[in-house]
């Protein structure tokens, strides 16, 4: 050894300091050069490189070095990809779901084979550190495909009444390139779709080395498309007719972009979008721990994680500990190049994320927050940021409120654990969170109030594939993993895709009709006049006078007014909805028990009231005694098969690789509106009511306004039956202007609609300004006393959201 | 040198300790940090330095405890050491640890190395490994150990009381114990394997800091589960703590299990990310260890000749 390298290694001796660790990229750039660094579409199992089209490069951020050129792709070649994976989709949905799950078993083996290149290029690619795509993100690809291969194995067993649905468009971010296509893929492909992928701008590179592996596992041609381009591209790909789902990840603003682009077309559609976690200390907690557990809360991938803790609530009394040994931790950070293997932090992926993060860092110092970042060396070229926390910010700070997206988070103290629920609530995000602290009851009962979907307890980040990801409120709906992911990729078996047509534009919508007396027709007249049935609206547990004080006339199948409802307007529709608002903490909280007997009980006093109901559809639908009798009383078959269902859809245990309990709560979405169908129009009424109130949800429903007689009839059954106030809403009236302000409505949840094309279309539109779910029939009526399509596992679906709570275990230690 | 403190309860209830966050920041430790090249290479000599290179066992006599004695001055091969210009830093072991009556010929080995200052003398004491004898008999060990040349006595803490939760006794004994150590060095094994969890650790290892323990040390090398990281980072996290509260500095061993170069590279990293560069020498930080020499040496001669070497052109300690 030279003298000065021998010198060096005594210098080191005396230091004992880090140097570079380089994983070696020449197995990356083997590949790239393979590919002379110039790439295509991947298409139908083969690269495909149409003429005449623009190349952009991929760069390696650490360093901006160009790693390949890829293709910016035009519109037809969306066409091709979209054709191809149509044609795939006829044989791959028609295999025997055994060769379904060899084929995605293989796809696991392969990806196993080639780790390491997978790690190495992603890295590169992102930014990432190396440490995270071999430890993390690669590992979890392997472990959904092969969890997938399962499902694809009991797809008849498990998901019997369901269907693949056909071609996705998947869409993904730059964070997680290859994690989050398989989180999507996985699923898509075990149901028996086939799968159009667009990767991010920034990170193209190893979804097209994976669709390489994908065809070397002998995945069939055209099962998995890679297409590149650029955000319009993307939405071509998203509007395209035959592409039958949509399957997002990304930011809201995008989210809300493919919604809107979506809406009414028939297409189903899942979001993944940005969150603002919360993680939550308590005095109880470890906290050497807990600042480990910030680390992986914030600083893992540079911070650019949907579910990255990004609002640190710290008790009050242990603040300043916690505060002093979370700066501590940061003074050895280390931030450098993604390949090194002793770094903390790799590189961000673009100039654009640092600019951003920039400019929100100095908008806290501008609104008073206290901003450290430890002194510690950065490179010297390369996109680096180092760790950072604000200080002296509060709920009303531009940094609490927006999600940034980097290695930044802000730090409050909380007094105690119910303010510290209210804290972690206050935003409209609402993806993931953690809690801190040793009391078990404590760490329940907070991760039961936090509003996520998964919520860590003594960690933060964990992902596994037999556990589902994804939001409440603005941060999406959908899950991926799980088989609560299955949903995602699955249409009930007797459904087929809508493909309304709709000229109107959505802003007509739900113009208001006036309701104005009219003379009697002469089937009219009677003999005696009769004592006129006042029908008011029903929220807040009792009948209400509408605001308007306008009435609506209601026919007759045969033409004849039999009655005038109440007429609601904007006014109703808002105070129904802070009726329900305030019932929902009470309801959803009541044991299910509970539930099931106020619903039996609706049941029975339905019972005594059978013939009279029957002979009111007899008048108003012009259905046969017989018909109305069956309608009625598989009215009352409807509610006890959902008052059945009250204590028997709670969640499951679920097999991840946590050592402890990964726990699925079934909760209620919440407070969702329903605009209710004409057709057999109790059971319908009662079809839609029944499993979203005994699932814990509470109800605004906007009645039929052609039949709305059964609905606010059913009122005084209501009233009868201990249901509390505020849980059922009935709103009688024009129904599509009801659906167009409990659509625009921002407390509402979910909102379903049974109508129209013009109206379904509408509220898919409107539900991307908060993100609400929203379930619609396109103008389609179904049977609603068909079993399958009246009371499937479809309600339950959407009466519910699933939250994950992931809670290790562990005091045993030694003897 | 840490004269203790007065025996403050309230300071063994202040931390909290959830074991699966432990582990996985454990288990993080080792991929987190890597060195490589000349850095393996000097970190690996500073790991040399930092070894106690031990024998405990009921056949030991004068002929191993001379090789070890040898091995401990020339840890590592002539042409290693010159290859990485390390000649001149004396690399050598921290110190042999033996058995009370092994002490006084360790001393007279060394002695005729010119080693007996440069390397310590490091003696278990106190009926090791269980301390299931009278006090007045551990704590005549102790002075006897020091009397022929001990400079270093790794003393075991009382496992009734610790396990009865009677921490004041444990206190009470150890301070007795550190008395009768007079000028030597006190490391305090907590053989934290027979402890049960993770708050015990913790409760026992600022009972021996309060009560004057120059070290505290993982574990005997006897028990079922010995230095293992997750134990390590509580016993490191009490050591920050004491040293937070006290100003005083408190060193650190782990013991028993420790065969690979790469886990003293965790355990060196360790060390560094978690109390900070002035621990990572072998004034705060030891590696009681027997065959871990030998890896280390292997490894070092990868590193100059980019070979592996065969186990026979190794010295054997």
């Amino acid at each position: 050894m030279s003298a000065s390298a021998a010198n060096l290694v005594e210098r080191i001796f005396d230091e004992m300091s880090y140097g570079p660790a380089p994983e070696d990229p020449k197995n990356a750039f083997a590949w790239l050069d393979e590919h002379d660094r110039k790439f295509g579409h991947f298409i139908d199992g083969k690269w495909y490189k149409p003429e005449g089209r623009e190349y952009v490069f991929s760069k390696n951020p650490a360093n901006g070095e160009k790693l390949a050129e890829t293709m910016q792709g035009a519109d037809e070649d969306v066409e091709y990809a979209v054709g191809c994976a149509r044609k795939a989709f006829q044989t791959w949905s028609t295999l025997p779901n055994h060769i379904r799950a060899r084929h995605l078993y293989s796809f696991a083996r392969h990806v196993q084979k080639h780790q390491r290149l997978l790690s190495v290029i992603e890295s590169l690619d992102n930014g990432k550190p190396i440490r995270e795509t071999r430890d993390a993100d690669v590992p979890l690809i392997v472990r959904h495909l092969y969890h997938y291969a399962g499902w694809a194995q009991l797809k008849d067993v498990e998901m019997k009444n369901w269907k693949p649905i056909g071609v996705i468009g998947a869409i993904v971010p730059w964070n997680f390139p290859l994690m989050l296509l398989t989180w999507k893929i996985a699923p898509a492909l075990a149901m028996g779709n086939t799968v159009v992928l667009k990767p991010a701008s920034y990170t193209r590179l190893t979804a097209l080395l994976l669709a390489e592996i994908a065809k070397e596992a002998g995945i069939p041609d055209g099962v998995f498309n890679v297409v590149t381009g650029n955000g319009r591209f993307g939405s071509k790909l998203a509007s395209h007719d035959d592409v039958d789902k949509v399957a997002f990840t990304g930011s809201t603003e995008v989210g809300q972009l493919l919604r809107k682009l979506t809406a009414g077309t028939g297409k189903k559609i899942s979001l993944e979008l940005g969150g603002k976690s919360p993680v939550v200390v308590f005095e109880s907690a470890d906290l050497d721990s807990a600042v480990e557990g910030i680390v992986d809360a914030i600083w893992f991938n540079q911070g650019q994680v949907c579910s990255a803790g990004s609002r640190i609530f710290v008790q009050e009394t242990v603040y300043d500990t916690f505060l002093k040994r979370l700066k501590e931790r940061l003074s050895h950070w280390r931030v450098g190049d993604s390949l090194d293997k002793a770094v903390d932090m790799g590189a961000l992926v673009d100039e654009s994320q640092l600019t951003t993060i920039r400019k929100y860092v100095q908008t806290a110092i501008d609104e008073g927050g206290e901003v450290f970042q430890p002194d510690i060396k950065l490179p010297e070229t390369g996109l680096f940021y180092p760790p950072t926390l604000i200080t002296n910010v509060q709920t009303a700070s531009t940094v609490f409120l927006e999600e940034i997206f980097g290695p930044v988070a802000v730090l409050l103290p909380f007094r105690t654990a119910k303010e510290a629920v209210s804290l972690a609530n206050n935003t409209k995000f609402g993806l993931a969170a953690s809690v801190w602290t040793e009391k078990t009851s404590l760490n329940l009962e907070v991760a039961l109030l936090i509003k996520a979907g998964a919520v860590w307890i003594n960690c933060h980040n964990m992902f596994d594939a037999a556990a589902g990801f994804g939001g409440y409120r603005q941060s999406g709906y959908g899950r991926d993993g799980g088989k609560e992911g299955l949903y995602e990729y699955a249409k009930p078996s007797w459904e087929t895709r809508c493909r309304p047509v709709v000229t109107e534009n959505v802003s007509e919508f739900g113009k208001p009709v006036p309701g104005l007396p009219k003379l009697p027709t002469a089937a009219d007249s009677t003999k005696n006049p009769k004592i006129d049935r006042t029908y008011k609206l029903f929220y807040s547990g009792g009948q209400k006078r509408p605001d308007g004080q306008y009435s609506r006339p209601v026919y007759t199948k045969s033409g004849q007014m039999i009655a005038q409802v109440s007429d609601s307007n904007r006014k109703d529709v808002r105070e129904a909805v802070e009726a329900a608002q305030k019932a929902l903490p009470g309801w959803s909280k009541r044991a299910a028990h509970n539930r099931a007997q106020i619903i039996y009980y609706l049941a029975e006093n339905l019972e005594l009231r059978r013939n009279e109901f029957s002979e009111m559809l007899q008048q108003l639908t012009g259905v046969s005694e017989k018909d109305a009798l069956l309608q009625v009383d598989k009215s009352i078959e409807r509610l006890f098969y959902w008052s059945a269902y009250a204590d028997k859809y709670g969640g499951t245990v679920q097999e991840t690789l946590l050592y402890g309990a990964t726990v699925k709560i079934h909760e209620p979405v919440g407070l969702i509106a329903i605009s209710c169908p004409d057709e057999e129009p109790l059971l319908s009424f009662i079809s839609l009511l029944a499993p979203a109130v005994v699932r814990g949800n509470v109800v605004v429903m906007a009645a039929s306004d052609k039949f709305p007689i059964p609905a606010i009839d059913l009122v005084q059954v209501l009233e009868t039956s201990d249901v509390p106030a505020g849980v059922v809403n009935v709103l009688t009236g024009n129904k599509d202007h009801i659906t167009k302000y409990l659509a625009e409505h921002q407390n509402v949840e979910a909102m379903w609609y049974f109508g129209g094309a013009l109206g379904s279309k509408f509220v898919e539109y409107e539900s991307a300004v908060n993100l609400k779910r929203t379930w619609v029939n396109y103008g389609k009526e179904r049977n609603w006393s068909n079993d399958e399509q009246g009371a499937g596992e479809e309600f339950l679906y959407h009466t519910t959201q699933v939250k994950n709570i992931w809670i290790p275990m562990g005091d045993i230690f030694a003897n | 040198m840490n004269n203790g403190v007065n025996f403050n309860e309230s300071w063994l209830t202040e931390e909290n300790f959830n074991l699966p966050a432990i582990k996985k920041r454990a288990g993080e430790l080792g991929k987190r940090r890597s060195v490589k090249k000349s850095y393996q290479a000097a970190w690996l000599f500073r790991a040399v330095t930092c070894i106690d290179l031990t024998t405990l066992s009921g056949d030991d006599t004068r002929s191993n405890v001379q090789r070890l004695c040898h091995k401990a001055v020339r840890p590592v091969r002539d042409d290693i050491v010159r290859y990485f210009g390390m000649q001149t830093k004396g690399i050598k072991v921290g110190a042999v640890c033996v058995y009370p009556n092994r002490v006084a010929e360790c001393k007279e080995i060394l002695k005729s190395l010119n080693a007996d200052t440069s390397i310590k003398i490091a003696s278990v004491a106190t009926g090791f490994p269980a301390g299931q004898t009278p006090l007045s008999c551990r704590l005549e060990e102790i002075r006897r150990a020091v009397a022929d040349g001990a400079t270093e006595i790794d003393i075991v803490i009382n496992r009734t009381y610790a396990l009865n939760g009677e921490w004041e006794k444990v206190f009470e004994e150890v301070k007795e114990m550190k008395i009768a150590c007079g000028n030597a060095h006190m490391k305090t094994i907590l053989a934290t394997g027979e402890l049960g969890s993770m708050t015990n650790i913790y409760k026992a290892s600022m009972t021996c800091m309060m009560a004057g323990a120059d070290f505290i040390k993982t574990s005997t090398g006897k028990e079922s589960v010995n230095a293992i990281l997750p134990v390590a980072l509580v016993m490191v996290r009490a050591i920050r703590h004491y040293y937070q509260k006290t100003g005083i500095k408190v060193g650190f061993k782990p013991a028993g299990g420790i065969r690979t170069a790469k886990d003293s590279l965790t355990w060196l990293s360790l060390m560094k990310e978690e109390l900070g560069d002035e621990w990572v020498n072998n004034e705060m930080f030891r590696l009681g260890a027997s065959s871990l020499l030998g890896d280390i040496e292997r490894q070092l001669f990868h590193c100059a000749y980019g070979r592996y070497a065969a186990a026979h052109e190794l010295a054997l300690a």
